[in-house]
């Protein structure tokens, strides 16, 4: 027999789901910006997200600032991301989608073998940056969280108004309309492809030391994100920014609230029949335009 | 994949059909004898090893019914995989152990799948197929990880191999026995893709990787042509995961989770995708890469086993068969 959910809970799974969302959003906008700009579904993402995490423990470790891990691990993972671009990414230019796809999942295994190399099997656990909490009907909610989604929608809303208002974004949006008039414009377009794989990437790494306090960072926490990114950017519509956020927010909340009747294992599987469903009924993306 | 289609090495270079056919069976012999010797010779650790060597094979075999011949690449099969393990794990542990009912059970779990993703994953093309294939490949591993009590959840299920039974006559499976019945099962399941990839069939499958729209428009139902090539893989790797069950005598959630469709990429992409005994030797090579390796880098042996991948990738987009056809031909 259904029990009536009493409103605070309702209330408060509503919260948790729009801030899984946000979180789930920064992951997926970096996965769709490389999508758009480069036809290259990212395998490796969730490998960079993970990667962002350790090094943001790292560098809060030895210098106890959250902020300066935040940044250097955003620009470690940017840098990684470069180069990982120009070494396996740049020679497949021109081949078939699926040969990247194929290029990044190795690239995703040697990451998350390296992580294990590295950092050992071991979860790490790092203490939120504030401790600060407000009461929320029955319990206290930690600030932490809000701040964690506030922060990833003014990360997502960044890259939006970089791609919309500045130069480099321009330069980003004609090499997506179309590769070769945009380098007979002059614009380097290997360059371009290599700064949006490391603007993506660093995305992911962000997100990854935003989440560490919450979740914990370990080798397989990659692998954990990166099936509901791609869920998300499939809903969202492939390199559709706006979509993707939508769709993050709306997954998440479709999760938290079911997780009011079933276990949070079994949850994850409304957003796998969102996915199907999306695919039935609207191929290319449930938040995105119907194309021409 | 694009790029100049990668054509059966016995039909480009052969003087006539009926020298090439014949070059086909004796290589073929030679591979099945070697196979059939290998392990009277070979100490226990490389024969089960050898064993493996073809039920991964066979599994990448069946992903590259998808993957080289009709141009969708699976990050789903062990879906497919995984039930074919656990197929031949409820006919041992719930019915009686009988061989064949292990793999005829095998194989419907892994058809029901198949149907299943066939159905749904088909519509889509390129990678919204493989994301597709690794979400439906998701959800039967977060089914399997929670249904405790039929699945034995974590900690998966353990089973007596049945006794190998031929024509009512049985006897209990030895290592040597095991490795015959593998190598028998596999080397027939090869002559049927290669006849499948041969037929008429087979031939609209290559002209769907080729140019989708055009097929389209002569004429031939391309969904319908997907579907069965789906499940025709399916059923292809729930008969090795079928296969595995009997050697290893345990299903875990594990079997189903996506890394082992991703291996069986590997696999495709080491040996070389379009060749269906590419793939076998992609295993072989994965499997001893992983041995050899080990002994340097421990567990960490996907490390330059994943940077040799890549470099396969950039520059021998046709795999270790392809290349070694290509160089044979010039």
């Amino acid at each position: 027999m259904a029990q009536i959910v009493p409103l605070d809970q309702l209330l408060i799974q509503i919260l948790n789901g729009v801030i899984n969302g946000m979180i789930i959003a920064l992951v997926a906008s970096g996965l769709t910006l490389i999508f758009g700009i480069m036809d290259v579904v990212n395998f490796a993402h969730g490998e960079f997200y993970m990667l962002g995490a350790y090094v943001g423990t790292t560098v809060l470790a030895l210098t106890h600032s959250f902020w300066l891990a935040l940044l250097a691990a955003s620009l470690v993972i940017f840098i990684l991301g470069g180069a990982i671009q120009v070494t396996t990414l740049r020679p497949l230019l021109g081949r078939d989608p699926l040969t990247s796809l194929l290029a990044t999942f190795g690239v995703s295994l040697v990451l998350q073998q390296y992580a294990l190399w590295q950092y050992g099997p071991v979860t790490r656990q790092i203490g939120e940056p504030f401790k600060g909490q407000f009461p929320l009907f029955y319990i206290s909610y930690p600030w932490y969280r809000i701040v964690v989604a506030g922060l990833s929608g003014a990360i997502v809303a960044g890259l939006w108004l970089f791609l919309k208002r500045s130069t480099y974004g321009i330069w980003i949006r004609a090499t997506t309309q179309d590769r070769v008039m945009a380098a007979a414009m002059g614009i380097p377009v290997p360059m371009v492809h290599t700064a949006v794989f490391g603007l993506g990437t660093a995305m992911a790494g962000a997100s990854g030391v935003l989440v560490a306090p919450l979740v914990g960072v370990d080798f397989t926490m990659g692998l954990q994100v990166i099936i509901r990114a791609f869920i998300v950017v499939v809903v969202g519509g492939m390199g559709n920014l706006g979509g993707s956020v939508a769709a993050a927010i709306f997954i998440g909340l479709l999760e938290a609230l079911a997780s009011i009747w079933v276990s949070p294992v079994i949850a994850v599987l409304v957003s796998f029949a969102v996915l199907i469903l999306t695919l039935l009924v609207r191929p290319h993306g449930l938040f995105a335009p119907t194309p021409r | 994949m694009s790029g100049p289609a990668i054509l059966p090495a016995t039909h480009a270079q052969a003087p006539s059909a009926a020298a090439g056919r014949r070059a086909f069976w004796a290589g073929f012999a030679v591979v099945v004898g070697v196979l059939a010797v290998a392990p009277v010779v070979l100490p226990p650790f490389w024969r089960a090893l050898l064993t493996e060597i073809l039920i991964w094979g066979l599994l990448g075999m069946s992903s590259d019914l998808l993957i080289g011949y009709t141009g969708m690449v699976s990050f789903g099969h062990s879906a497919f995989f995984g039930l074919g393990v656990y197929g031949a794990a409820a006919a041992l542990l719930a019915f009686r152990p009988s061989l064949w009912l292990a793999l005829a059970l095998g194989l419907l779990g892994a058809g029901i799948v198949a149907a299943c993703v066939a159905y749904f994953a088909t519509r889509l093309r390129d990678i919204y197929f493989s994301i597709t294939t690794l979400v439906f490949s998701q959800i039967f591993y977060v089914i399997i990880f929670a249904w405790t009590p039929v699945t034995g959840g974590e900690n998966g299920l353990t089973f007596h191999a049945p006794p190998l039974s031929v024509l009512g006559v049985g006897t209990p499976f030895t290592p040597v026995t095991l490795h015959w019945f593998v190598l028998a099962v596999v080397a027939l399941a090869y002559l049927l893709c290669r006849r499948i990839t041969q037929s008429p069939f087979g031939t609209v499958l290559k002209s769907i990787r080729e140019n989708e729209a055009r097929t389209r428009a002569i004429g031939y139902r391309v969904e319908r042509y997907k579907i069965v090539a789906v499940m025709l893989s399916g059923l292809f790797a729930g008969l090795s995961g079928a296969l595995y069950a009997l050697m290893n005598k345990f299903a875990a959630p594990d079997h189903v989770f996506w890394v082992v469709s991703g291996e069986a990429v590997i696999y495709n992409v080491m040996g070389g995708i379009g060749t269906l005994a590419g793939p076998i030797l992609g295993a072989g090579v994965f499997l001893f890469l992983r041995e050899f390796l080990s002994r340097f880098f421990t567990t960490y042996y996907l490390i330059p086993v994943g940077i040799i991948f890549i470099l396969i990738i950039i520059f021998l987009p046709q795999g270790l068969l392809g290349f070694a056809r290509r160089r044979l031909n010039e």
